[in-house]
């Protein structure tokens, strides 16, 4: 498994850029790590560690067998009996899904999707969760609970006349249809609303006796302070992205648009499987998000998420 | 459109608590009702474009026989005393409503189990299996349905292939509907499990170590402790993953159009899917509206349902 450490520098700044900031120096984790490490020390459980260890290989098993088929060469995938470790390595899988799926057009589409939407994604949370937590009208209360009531009633649910607003508004077969319609998202407006109602008021009082504009307050004061859920959305939402299925399957009818997990879904639906091809692609599809994983896991591992719900 | 956020956000006209008295009443006013009308802005019109005005429109169009081009024709409620005597539209949702029922416990059983683990100070190595269990978050709802099913192909997969080797018969995991569910089942705890993980994990992390400490002192085991202590002070935390959780389950349909595409045949096809396949395939918009409407009403009740023994608990 690749690490923070050995990324190459350029993963690591695009990734950046993709969060919504670039050279942010990264704030300190709020872990308690040395003390655990020396209680866990005093008292290890061995029957514990080994039942926890259990689970995570059985969790790891479905991807560690999809990765190694993935590198078995097509005659080997289907003859019994088989073997964990492919006999014969090769990367025919990859190089054949390269050709056969346009790729490099799909990656484009997809980075694009995420980045914008997940850039757009943080700001506007960011504004929306302020506002809710920190200017308490009846405005404000009714828009939190609007809000709140996107979570119970999704998309999945009004897929046709979802159709139709975006045929309508002219959005139809082009990426900004996934983008614009994808920019609000409950989770994060529950993110940055409950990290600024823990946010003191007396730093808004001073900051507005000492003259302040509302928004000179939020731009300079309130939203540098939120870098840490800034970030732990930026990961969220491009997550959220870059793995979505069912707006890019709506929204898009030109091949040529299509995002990675649009092209995936043609290649297992099809009569025949192409299993060599379907495998690879699939690994391809996933490596940008494990980059992008192992660069900023701190964000999302040690995120306080109890203020979070799901996209 | 913004119309009616403005009027609601003026309408009050006393300022947020902790006002500056030193401004002008007009400044006071553009301070608590411009700034945050600007702020909230964009949201509010997202909102206004792509839920209410979709929600409306499927709203609309249930009333009439729509097939995506052409006049609005109202047909009254004959879309929906078509839909509760179609036997299909029954069939996905008591198909969902059984998915659902067991793919949300397991779901819970396994993030709880698995975070209570992982907070554990007892179990050694808990950053590296915490990042090893959560892997799965970034495998996207296709991928999942792709793994499980080259896992759990039925003359290739990795599983029969075992069941073989131990002398077993190949198990018919996609030509069964019930296994082929079970497939999905275990393929969506497997997706899931991470996030949820992640909000027990901050919810047990949060419980005060004196409330355990007291309950061991006066004797209670492990189990006891768990069941009398632990349970209590994360119920917020159950609430919640279960409500999405079941929300989730209800809407499922990457992960299935990859993993069995609804199959065999049609028997494992959920209502999402349905409302797909009759909305876009066979484009009968004003009956897939229908259907909407009615799932739409599930979800609501589901969610009040839910909030209202929530509360009840509390």
């Amino acid at each position: 498994m690749a690490t923070a450490a050995n990324l190459p520098p350029a993963v690591a700044d695009e990734a950046a850029v993709g969060a919504g900031k670039t050279a942010a120096s990264p704030p300190a984790s709020p872990g308690k790590k040395p003390r655990g490490n020396r209680e866990a020390r005093a008292k290890a459980s061995v029957p514990l560690t080994v039942v926890t260890w259990l689970i995570a290989a059985i969790y790891a098993f479905p991807l560690l067998w999809f990765l190694l088929s993935s590198f078995k060469p097509g005659s080997e995938l289907f003859s019994y009996p088989l073997s964990m470790i492919p006999r014969e390595w090769t990367f025919q899988g990859f190089v054949d899904a390269w050709e056969r799926v346009d790729f490099a057009q799909y990656f484009l589409n997809t980075a694009t999707v995420s980045i914008v939407t997940t850039v757009l994604t943080v700001f506007f949370s960011a504004c929306t969760g302020y506002a809710l937590a920190k200017y308490n009208s009846k405005g404000t209360r009714l828009f939190f609970v609007c809000i709140l009531a996107t979570t119970m009633l999704p998309t999945e649910v009004i897929l046709n006349p979802t159709f139709s607003v975006i045929r309508d508004l002219g959005l139809y077969n082009s990426l900004a249809g996934i983008i614009v319609p994808s920019v609000l998202t409950a989770t994060g407006v529950f993110m940055f609303r409950q990290f600024f109602l823990t946010v003191p008021d007396d730093l808004l009082h001073s900051a507005r006796i000492d003259g302040a504009s509302e928004l000179a307050i939020f731009f300079r004061i309130m939203l540098p302070l939120s870098k840490p859920i800034l970030f732990t959305l930026a990961i969220f939402s491009f997550q959220w992205r870059w793995n979505d299925y069912i707006w890019p399957l709506i929204v898009l009818n030109d091949p040529k648009w299509y995002t990675l997990q649009v092209a995936l879904r043609s290649i297992v639906g099809a009569e025949n499987i192409d299993w060599p091809v379907l495998l690879g692609a699939s690994v391809i599809s996933l490596l940008p998000l494990v980059f992008v994983f192992f660069v900023f896991q701190k964000y999302v591992l040690n995120a306080d998420v109890s203020a979070g719900l799901k996209d | 459109m913004a119309n009616p956020t403005i009027s609601t956000t003026a309408a009050p006209g006393t300022p947020p608590t902790g006002a500056v008295r030193s401004k002008s009443q007009q400044k006071r006013r553009n301070r608590y009702v411009i700034a945050p009308l600007v702020l909230v802005g964009v949201n509010v019109v997202l909102f206004l474009v792509f839920f209410v005005w979709p929600g409306a429109l499927g709203m609309l169009y249930s009333f009439t026989d729509y097939r995506g081009v052409g006049k609005l024709h109202f047909i009254g409620l004959a879309n929906f005393q078509k839909l509760l005597a179609d036997s299909t539209f029954y069939a996905a949702l008591g198909r969902t409503f059984a998915y659902t029922v067991l793919s949300v416990p397991l779901v819970y059983v396994c993030s709880l189990g698995v975070a209570s683990l992982l907070v554990s100070k007892a179990v050694r190595g808990r950053t590296a299996a915490k990042m090893v269990i959560f892997l799965p978050w970034l495998i996207s709802p296709i991928v999942v349905g792709v793994i499980w099913k080259w896992l759990f192909g039925q003359d290739f997969g990795f599983v029969n292939f075992i069941i073989s080797l131990l002398g077993g018969s190949p198990v018919p995991w996609s030509s069964n509907g019930n296994l082929a569910l079970a497939v999905v089942i275990f393929a969506s705890a497997w997706g899931g499990t991470a996030f949820n993980m992640l909000l027990f994990i901050a919810a047990l992390k949060n419980i005060p170590e004196a409330l355990l400490e007291a309950a061991e002192l006066d004797g209670a085991n492990a189990w006891q402790r768990f069941l009398h202590v632990t349970l209590p002070a994360i119920a917020p935390t159950s609430f919640m993953v279960i409500l999405l959780s079941t929300i989730h389950a209800m809407k499922e349909f990457a992960m299935i159009q990859a993993l069995t595409n609804g199959g065999p045949g049609t028997e494992n096809t959920l209502i999402v899917q349905y409302i797909y396949k009759t909305g876009f395939e066979q484009s009968k918009v004003g009956y897939a509206s229908a259907a909407s409407i009615v799932l739409m009403v599930v979800l609501l009740a589901i969610a009040l349902i839910q909030l209202r023994f929530n509360r009840k608990k509390g």
